[in-house]
Parts: structure tokens; sequence; C-alpha cells
């Protein structure tokens, strides 16, 4: 009888389980084909893409290319420059400045069968000689060296800025809610608009900020071509994009900064620390985790970095704007080149990866010591 | 003493805010101060200083048609404020089309995202079945991939799909930009963390009633979830409404063009006007900025929940 009953019970069970599997995958099917066939799918076509020269819209069938996309995407050459000899008599050739005279790149990398394929990087001077970097895609490095310089200036000083948002709107003051809405109104604005505002407010010659700068500066500075002098270019991007971003940030410190136990200032307090030292012993330790997300996330944004330069500068003046996406859409949408623009990518995606581990590692490290 | 310093204290916090929200709201209101002064010369010109932001002369203009092509003498006697480059916006494009696919792209985007998201969380995090745990690791895993690196192989992928109605490709549809962006990890992830905090017994109890794993999902779970869905859906929304690299890959026909490649196009224009570009602008940003400032607090609440626990 209890045998019996016994068996029902587990026949039940075990129907009662099959219909909760079941019902489960029903759930997650939608979700699951999706992230499937649009995610998964794709990031590994990306792989496969860059071993072959895809092409898009080509009636020839794709040939398995091996690593070639990346040698021309990675190869790098450095170069020593002799300089330009008189033939006569040896002496070595200089301008009218006495400046040493130099063969031309090109003239160099034509010269050897082995620099095919290669174009003029950068010169560089180091110990009194010349050196020519060459590269088999010198546009890529010039994007990728544009994204790290933009992640070098613009995560410390947009997460520093975010902080002291932060810290401010964490005041309890009267009006402080409006202020906190002020601050994170450029986020909800399409990235598209915001360039289109700024590019505006850049104007060369008579323009906003040319006229804000000359009055600050008593007219002494300005008025500058901002997005069409190289040096300039970037600085202003990076610019209205901590602008756009700032208040992103701000928001998740200021839920950091509100987990914070009161009894930890209390705490403080009673040993006699100022403000000053609050903010240095208690806060910032505390905000640890919350340090890392912002400069993480912020970071693999700045490898991101594409639409305010194609709508503002497009890449230019030059080459000075140039970003990794914005080379890789390039070569994939408007080169028609799919498998190397996939090279491209999958460098991207290694790098946000990089970004990503160093961020668990820290994390974890954090956990370990609670 | 310790008062006065105080309300010393006080005064400078309210500057330093105050010289902030100048910062941060001085191009929204260049851009909203521009796009409704009529007079194209009177826009460039003011540029050069403090007028840029003040909406002037207060004289209601009403709009004229092709007033851009007339001469400056006609120009200038219509200088004022009124809707002239907005009505010029819609003369040289059909804007209306453009908001429209927006809205079309954005509400089907979020909507159904928030249903196939939530019911695979719930699938994860209320129901017991084998290989959960595997298939969670998975979707947890897929959030690191940005979009841009798997952007080329989709649009390659999505030119060799089936295309409802016949034919062979996605390019230029509304589909294109709507499908592959419906199923989407973070937001299964945000909705896995909510549920697993929602309290056991509360489908335990309608379980033993009879109810059925649907039913309970669908009336139980997720009425008690409103601020998880909110969050999801304005995170969705934002990203959604300002995506440009995708549409600009996948759309050349303008049928199917939204509102953030159509702005790009517009200010690519020439001769390029302030007064238009700036009222297309403003009329981009304009259904956002209402929404926020009518949700403010929900969507800040949304932005910090993206950062616990990262």
């Amino acid at each position: 009888m209890i045998e019996k009953t016994g068996q029902r019970w587990r026949l039940r069970f075990r129907t009662e389980g099959l219909k909760e599997t079941l019902m489960a995958w029903l759930m997650l099917a939608p979700a699951a084909i999706g992230l499937t066939i649009f995610l998964i799918v794709p990031f590994l076509m990306a792989f496969q893409l860059s071993l072959t020269d895809t092409r898009l819209l080509s009636p020839n069938p794709p040939q398995f290319v091996g690593l070639e996309n990346y040698r021309q995407l990675l190869r790098i050459h450095v170069i020593w420059m002799e300089p330009l000899k008189d033939p006569a008599t040896g002496e070595v050739q200089r301008d009218e400045q006495g400046q040493v005279l130099y063969p031309r790149p090109r003239t160099i990398l034509r010269s050897d069968p082995r620099y095919e394929g290669l174009s003029e990087l950068a010169q560089v001077h180091l110990f009194g000689q010349r050196f020519l970097l060459a590269a088999g895609d010198p546009t890529f490095w010039r994007g990728l060296l544009n994204n790290f310089y933009f992640a070098l200036v613009v995560v410390p000083v947009q997460s520093a800025f975010a902080l002291l948002l932060a810290v401010l709107v964490n005041q309890k003051i009267r009006g402080v809610h409006l202020f906190r809405a002020l601050y994170f109104m450029p986020v909800v604005v399409p990235m598209v608009v915001v360039a289109v505002i700024w590019f505006f407010l850049y104007n060369p010659g008579v323009g906003t900020i040319n006229a804000f700068l000359k009055a600050v500066s008593l007219g002494r500075l300005g008025p500058f071509n901002w997005l069409g002098d190289p040096r300039l270019a970037f600085p202003s991007i990076m610019l209205l994009s901590i602008w756009q971003g700032v208040g992103f940030q701000m928001v998740i410190f200021l839920a950091g900064l509100q987990e914070i136990p009161g009894e930890l200032y209390e705490a403080a307090e009673v040993d006699g620390c100022n403000e000053l030292q609050k903010f240095f012993y208690v806060t910032l330790p505390q905000l640890r985790n919350t340090t890392i997300f912002v400069v993480v996330a912020t970071t693999i944004l700045a490898f991101q970095l594409f639409t305010q330069v194609h709508v503002m500068t497009g890449g230019g003046p030059g080459e000075a704007t140039m970003t990794t996406i914005l080379h890789a859409v390039r070569e994939g949408r408007y080169q028609l080149r799919a498998g190397y623009a996939s090279a491209i990518t999958v460098v991207f995606f290694l790098i946000v990866l990089a970004v990503s581990i160093v961020q668990r590692a820290l994390m974890r490290e954090e956990r370990a010591i609670e | 003493m310790y008062r006065f310093r105080k309300a010393a204290r006080t005064l400078l916090t309210y500057v330093v805010m105050i010289l902030l929200a100048f910062f941060f709201a001085f191009p929204l209101v260049f851009m909203l101060v521009s796009a409704i002064k009529t007079n194209e010369t009177q826009i460039t010109s003011d540029v050069g200083g403090l007028l840029a932001f003040v909406p002037y002369p207060l004289k209601w203009v009403p709009p004229v048609d092709r007033l851009d092509d007339a001469p400056a003498e006609i120009r200038a006697a219509y200088t004022g404020l009124g809707v002239q480059n907005f009505l010029d916006v819609f003369r040289r494009m059909p804007f209306g089309r453009f908001l429209w696919n927006s809205v079309l792209i954005t509400t089907t985007t979020v909507g159904l995202g928030l249903v196939v998201n939530s019911m695979a969380a719930y699938s994860l995090a209320r129901l017991r079945w084998r290989g959960r745990n595997l298939v969670l690791a998975i979707i947890v895993a897929l959030i690191i991939i940005p979009f841009e690196a798997v952007a080329v192989p989709l649009m390659l992928l999505t030119t060799r799909l089936p295309r409802p109605g016949g034919g062979i490709g996605w390019h230029d549809t509304y589909i294109v930009q709507i499908i592959p962006f419906i199923a989407d990890a973070f937001s299964i992830y945000l909705f896995y963390q909510f549920f697993i905090g929602l309290p056991k017994d509360l489908d335990e109890a309608a379980l033993i009633d009879g109810a059925g794993r649907f039913r309970i999902f669908w009336n139980i779970i997720v009425p008690n979830s409103r601020p998880v869905f909110a969050t999801v859906a304005i995170l969705k929304f934002l990203w959604t409404w300002g995506s440009y690299l995708w549409p600009l890959m996948v759309i050349r026909l303008p049928e199917y063009r939204p509102l953030t490649v159509a702005m790009q196009e517009f200010f690519g224009q020439y001769p390029r006007l302030w007064g238009d570009t700036l009222a297309f602008a403003t009329m981009t940003t304009l259904p956002v900025l209402v929404l926020f400032l009518a949700f403010q607090r929900w969507f800040i609440r949304s932005v910090a929940a993206t950062g616990i626990k990262g």
C-alpha cells in the first residue's frame, strides 16, 4: 500500500518535472533562438570571416586566406632612415637651414621587395637617428592609437568628474533633485543630435565656444578652428563625449554612495575626521567596486567610439579622429571588404575582452578580502 | 561663527551646482532657442555671444513659404520667433515618415523585448530544470560582446535571410531594425536579478491552487515586478531611439530610415541651414526629453540598476 503510493508519487513527480522542463524551454525559446541567430552565430562568423577574403555583394565565392587579413592589419616595420649623401663627396646632404635631408618614405618602401604593401605610419626621432614606422594598414593603427588616447584622457577625467557630481547631488539640500535631473539630461539626448549641436558650437571664427574662451581669457585665446585643426579635433570630440556621458556615471556613483552605511561616517566623526578625511578614508574605499565598474564601462565605451566622429569629422582632418570602429565600418560597409572588417572587429573584441577580464580579476580580489 | 561658516558653505555649493547646471544645459538651450528663431542670418551672427541663448526679438512671426530662398531684405522683415524652421524641415524632408519609423521600431523592439526577455528570465530564475545553470552562464557571458563586434557579420547574415513577402535579404526593412534586438542578454540578466529576489511562496501558493506556470508568470510575477520592467524598458528605449550604426549599415531607402540617420543626412545637406538643422535636432530630442522629464526618477533609477553588481 505504502509502496504503491510512493510509486505513484514518484511518477507524478517525474511527469511534473518533465512538464516543468518543457515549460521552461518553451518560455526560454524565443530569447534563446534570438540570441543564437543574431548574437552567437554572427560572433562565431566574425572569426571565420576574418580568415577569408569575403566581400559583400561579390559574385566570386570567398577564398580561405588564413591569417592574411591579420597580417595586413597588424604588420608593422621599423626602418632606419639613412640620410641622403652627396654621391660625389659622400657627405650628408643638408637643406638651407642645415637640417639633414632624408629620402622620401615612398622611395624607401619601394626600394625593397620586403616592404611591399607597407605605407608610412609615422617618422620618429630617436638617439639622433630617424626611423620610419611603416604599417600594412596605417589607418588601423591610427584609429587604435586614437582609441587609447581617448581612453587615457576621458576615462580618468570623466570618472573623477562623475564622482564629484555624485557627491554634490548626494547632499541633503533643497532643490538637489532638480540639479540631479539637469546633469543627467544629456544622457537621454541621442548622440547624433549631440554631435550636431556641438558641431555648431565649435564653429570656427565666430562661434559660441570661441566667444566664451575669448571672454574668459580677456581676448588672449582663440579663435580656434576646433574640428579643422588636427591637434584640436580629437580633444573637441572628447569634451562633448564627456558632456553627454558623465551623467550616466554620476548616477552609478550616486547609487554606490547611497549604499555606504551611515555608521561608518559616524565612526569616522567620533575619531575626529574632517570632511576631506572622511572622503578619502570612508567614501573612496567603500566605492571601490563602483569605481572599477565605472572605469571599465568607460574604457569599453572609448573603444566603441563611432557616432560622434562619423557625424562631425568623418575621421578627419587627415586621420586625426579616425577610430577602430569607424575604420571597420568603412572597410565593411563602404569598401565591402567583410572579411577584412571582421578581422578588425575581432581585434576590437579581444581588447574589450581583456578589459573585462581585468575588471573581473579586480572585483574578485575585493570579494576575497571580505 | 559655526553657523556663518555653514551658510557660506551652502552658498558655495549652490554656486558650484548652478555653474555646472549651465555647463550641462547650454547646448540644449542653444538648440531650442536657435530652432525657433526665424531669421537664419540672425542665428549665425548670434552664435558669437550670449545672444545665442536668448530668444529674441519677442515677436511672433507666422510661417511663410520658401523663406530661406528669399532675398535678405525680405528675410530681415521676418525676423522674430516662430515655427518657420520646423515647417521648413517638413518641406525639405518627409520628417513625419522618419518620426513614425523611429516610433514604430522603438515601441516594437521595447515591447517584444519585455515579453521575450522577462519570460526567459522567469524560466531561468524560478523553474527547476536540468542545464539551467549552463544556459544562465552562457547568457551572462554574452553580455560582454559589444554590438560593434558582431555588426559586420550580422549585416552579411541578414543579407542572406529570406525576406518576408519574397526575395532574399533583410536590408531596407523594419524587421532588420527590430528582430535582431528583441532578445537581449543584459535585459534577461536584469530581469533574472529581480526575479530571484521575489519571495518563493509567491508562486508556490498559486502552484498548489493548480495554476499553470505561464499563468503564474503572467498574473503574479509580472504585476509584482513593475520596477524591473520600467528599468529594462527605459534602457532599451534610450538605446533603440539613439541607434545609429546599425541603420546606417543596413538602411538605404528613406522609407525605413530612422530619425537618427535622417538627422545626419539632413545635417549633410548643403547649404547647411542652422535653424532648420537645429529644428530637426529639437524634434528628434523632444520626445525623449519629454519622457525623461515626466519619468525622471524612473530614468535615474534604471541607470543606477546597471551599475549594481556590474
